[in-house]
């Protein structure tokens, strides 16, 4: 029969498309369903695309301040239609090259929205979206295993839900017909301060709001107060502590009534809000009652090889739990691809999954903070090194930037690593290798990090941990 | 689809063996039926046989690794029509880290290796020496010589914890040992259980009583009473590691006792030389020449079949009662640094010069490390025979499970008494070692009596 399957995945982000690769290496017959964007949020509405806007921006940055560099650059402007313009060419660039390596490796792309009507069954109705080429057309199918890989959505706050006109989410944020004079958001998470910086950028005046005492909440509070100092420097406005408890639309603005914790109450109008106050498991319309597949707070319930506890049915990335990031969604496709082919899957670490936050400056981290180390009853050896004892650094024309390393002083294991600065998003790998490796500090001491490179500071800082570093 | 070749067992109880010799090297053809590799295990060296034909890829254990566990990848073979390159590249990314080697391969192979059959061919001389020989001394060495392979951390949890790291399986990609291996490890050596004496039914009830020191701090401790440069340092092969091992668990877990007869063998000897004189010509040569060792195995044989309840081995929780006399002949290999004891089945119904021959043939294979280890695993009791050396009586240690084992010393003129007067007489000294769960006092005593009434009355071994 043409319509089964060895797996299913519904849901073609990285979770999806990346398990479906990998499950049709080891041999399977693989499909995948999608209802609106392939590749999903990712490449489409999320990472790639807000990637090509902050670099937009971050190039502006520089061209505005082309006198810092000996340069003259002058009637510099935002060609706000091209920023977007060239964003979403780069997404529809992307989302090609998945359908492209879906076809190369011989899955089923299946065009609709899937119900799971009994184990191993799936219904896919229509779609609003029409169907690409070559995918298959709405129907039954049959599959020995069902992976749930339908990601996640914005959360909507009761009384602030998005309209798509004032109160924009990130499908809104990332193809703006026009910069906001003025621009309020809630929320200080990644999505929260990329936002900021990249609005900030283009000119508008920018406000966060965040309801706990910290911005960038998951992160070490010393790096998040670094990259803070550096954002108000910027001129954005930071509200912590601080809930919008009401929004009365405008004609062409929003007003938002904002409650601090001191018990102050004050009004801030701004022409657009930007709701980023989390993302929600889709979790809805799969059918996943009808087979009694456990849930818990939005999202389904998995264990280490990504198994709900209904056999045959499988659930990866966003829809599967926190931390919801495409990285973590590719590593349990490949996870649960492997355990269905029978191979020995490992489970993984989810203290050793990156962050990396694409503000100005950029924020890496992996591993405990220093906060999560001490709580844990670790004792430890805290390193810091400033980006201005980096040659490189200077050179760029970005001394401002911190490594942060946590050793547990009793065996030399690196607990954490949190870097806030130029392009430190493409250094966090070394320290997520070092622990994946479960390196010592003797072994990181022992490594030689090339000169001239910002990748310098990440060796200091393990040298002033243990009182060694030479550049401070 | 490129095929991968598996360290083998040799034997139903084979764990891991010593990777002697590769005959063939990467890029050689190979058909079904070629000897590729040799392995040594505690006893014997083997031949591995090709089953399919291709080209030989990757080899991925280096020969003179010691210690390979069975079913690890050790080469992989590129059928035809395949990218011996692509097919290196592939079989080599994991396993070879499981086992790297300690030297580089001795037989770094060339793009001339290459044959010309396979004309895709890239020299595999990048993949070959991929692991570094240089990095190796990085990591120390256990005592036995073998490299594990684990994490810094788990290094250096294993050290503030005395864990052996030797003796920690691990769960890391390769069997790398890593942080939580070392964690779940009983501290000191106690996470020796892993060592292979705790398979041995006999070691079941064994616990060391003395506190246990891990190789590596015993090898440092033994080291520190000697000037460096004074000494030349011996790693143990495969067959001393098994002999330490064995004989220690035998010494400390087996109840021994033993018993000593003086045996007057004049009326063998006398026997012996009609015999040998009466064997017909084969070939030019005598069909047989009696020893007389081999008129003690037959003895031997022939007193468990008159007393039979000796005839048991030690089986734990209960004992094994054999039907026939299979009497193990220990063999002294590699001048006098080996041991092996191949076995002479039911000798109780062979003759003399077949026992002669069989045993002739058995011993040649064995200090040829030819032996399979059907032939000398097993078996009823064993001889140990110190008299060509003119060892006048001794004790042997017995070879779990065996419950006797029998040590001969040499055939001389003494002194003795009969009939109430001097006499001069041929004797040879015997001494029985007997475990003591298996067999009492008495049974030994029938057993070493039996056996003397034979050696003493040696036509009935002819009947």
């Amino acid at each position: 029969m043409a319509n089964n399957y060895d797996v299913l995945f519904i849901g073609s982000g990285p979770g999806g498309y990346v398990g479906a690769i990998r499950a049709a290496q080891l041999g399977l017959k693989v499909a995948v369903v999608e209802r609106q964007y392939m590749g999903g949020i990712c490449p489409n509405w999320g990472c790639i695309p807000a990637k090509a806007l902050l670099r937009s921006a971050e190039i502006f940055h520089y061209i505005e301040h082309a006198k810092d560099y000996g340069l003259v650059a002058e009637k510099a402007g935002v060609d706000i239609a091209g920023v977007v313009k060239r964003s979403r060419g780069i997404s529809a660039q992307m989302s090609n090259g998945v359908a492209f390596l879906l076809k190369k490796n011989k899955v089923d792309v299946i065009w609709g929205q899937a119900t799971l009507t009994a184990p191993g069954k799936v219904t896919v109705a229509a779609a609003t979206e029409p169907a690409p080429k070559g995918a298959l057309p709405v129907g039954e199918y049959t599959a020995k295993n069902i992976v749930i890989a339908t990601g996640a959505r914005p959360r909507a706050l009761p009384g602030i839900e998005p309209d798509r006109r004032l109160i924009w989410t990130y499908f809104e944020a990332l193809a703006p017909a026009s910069v906001p004079k003025s621009l309020l958001i809630m929320g200080s998470g990644a999505i929260g301060v990329e936002f900021a910086t990249f609005y900030k950028t283009m000119g508008s005046d920018v406000t966060i709001v965040e309801l706990l005492p910290q911005i960038l909440p998951v992160e070490d509070a010393e790096i998040a107060e670094h990259a803070r100092k550096r954002f108000e420097k910027q001129g954005i406005k930071i509200l912590t502590g601080a809930k919008v408890s009401k929004v009365v639309k405008g004609a062409d603005n929003v007003t938002a009534t904002v409650e601090t914790t001191d018990g102050k109450v004050q009004t801030l109008t701004a022409d657009r809000l930007i709701s980023a106050v989390g993302v929600v498991g889709n979790i809805e319309n799969l059918g996943l009652e009808t087979l009694g597949v456990k849930t818990d707070r939005g999202c389904v319930v998995v264990d280490g090889l990504c198994r709900t506890n209904v056999p045959g049915v499988w659930a990866i990335g966003d829809v599967a739990g926190p931390p919801m990031l495409a990285h973590k969604a590719e590593h349990e496709g490949v996870i649960a691809a492997e355990a269905i082919a029978g191979k020995h899957a490992h489970a993984m670490d989810k203290l050793m999954i990156p962050g990396c936050t694409y503000c100005m400056p950029q924020i890496a981290s992996v591993g405990l903070t220093e906060a999560k180390a001490k709580e844990a009853g670790f004792e430890l050896k805290v390193g810091r090194f400033s980006f201005i004892g980096n040659g490189k650094a200077v050179a760029l024309g970005e001394p401002d930037g911190l490594v942060k390393t946590i050793f547990d002083a009793k065996t030399g294991r690196l607990l954490g690593a949190h870097l806030v600065g130029a392009e430190v998003t493409e250094l966090i790998q070394g320290f997520v290798l070092a622990m994946n490796l479960e390196t010592t500090e003797e072994e990181l001491i022992n490594a030689v990090f090339p000169h001239p490179t910002v990748s310098e500071t990440m060796h200091e800082s393990v040298l002033s941990a243990y009182g060694r570093a030479i550049h401070m | 689809m490129s095929i991968e070749i598996l360290m083998p067992a040799l034997s139903p109880t084979m764990e891991k063996g010593n990777l002697a010799k590769w005959l063939k090297k990467e890029g050689d053809k190979v058909a079904p039926g070629d000897v590729i590799a040799e392995i040594e295990t505690d006893k014997a060296t083997m031949e591995v046989e090709a089953i399919d034909e291709g080209t030989l890829a990757k080899i991925l254990v280096p020969e003179g690794t010691a210690d390979v566990p069975v079913n690890q990848l050790i080469a992989v073979l590129a059928t035809e029509g395949e990218d011996v390159k692509a097919v290196a590249a592939g079989g080599g990314a994991a396993p070879a880290k499981a086992e790297a080697p300690k030297e580089a391969p001795k037989e770094a192979p060339t793009a001339e290796a290459a044959p010309a059959e396979a004309p895709k061919v890239d020299a595999p001389k990048a993949e070959a020496t991929a692991a570094p020989a240089a990095s190796a001394p990085a990591v120390a060495p256990a005592a036995s010589g073998e490299r594990v392979f684990a994490s810094p951390l788990a290094r250096r949890l294993a050290k503030e914890k005395g864990v052996d790291l030797s003796a920690v399986k691990g769960s890391g990609p390769h069997g790398r040992v890593v942080a939580a291996d070392v964690e779940a490890a009983p501290a000191g050596g106690a996470a020796k259980a892993a060592a292979p004496a705790a398979a041995k039914p006999a070691a079941a009830a064994a616990a060391p009583a003395a506190a246990p020191v891990s190789n590596s701090a015993l090898l440092e401790q033994v080291k520190a009473y000697y000037e460096p440069g004074t000494y030349e340092e011996i790693p143990l092969d495969g067959m001393r590691r098994v002999i330490a091992q064995r004989m220690t668990e035998a010494r400390q877990t087996v109840p021994t006792f033993y018993l000593t007869v003086d045996c007057d063998v004049d009326a063998l000897l006398k026997l012996r030389e009609e015999l040998n004189k009466a064997a017909p010509e084969k070939d030019g040569k005598a069909a047989y020449k009696l020893s007389v060792n081999d008129f003690v195995i037959k003895a031997y044989a022939l007193a468990f079949q008159q007393v039979p309840d000796a005839n048991q081995v030690w089986g734990g929780d209960r004992y094994l009662k054999l039907k026939h006399s299979d009497i193990g002949v220990a063999v002294a290999i590699d001048g006098g640094k080996g041991l092996l004891t191949p076995i002479i089945r039911k000798a109780e119904t062979k003759t003399l010069s077949a026992i002669s021959n069989e045993t002739r043939e058995l011993a040649t294979r064995a200090r040829n490390k030819k032996l399979a280890p059907a032939e000398y695993q097993g078996g009823s009791s064993a001889i140990s025979n110190l008299g060509m050396f003119g060892i006048k009586d001794f004790t042997a240690i017995i070879n779990p499970p065996h419950a006797t084992i029998l040590a001969v010393g040499a055939s001389e003129q003494r002194a003795v008494v009969k009939k109430g007067e001097l006499a001069v007489a041929t004797v040879m000294t015997v001494t029985i070692s007997c475990d003591h769960r298996v067999m009492d006092g008495a049974m030994g005593a029938q057993l070493i009596g039996a056996f003397k009434a034979i050696i003493e009355k040696p036509m009935s071994m002819l009947v």
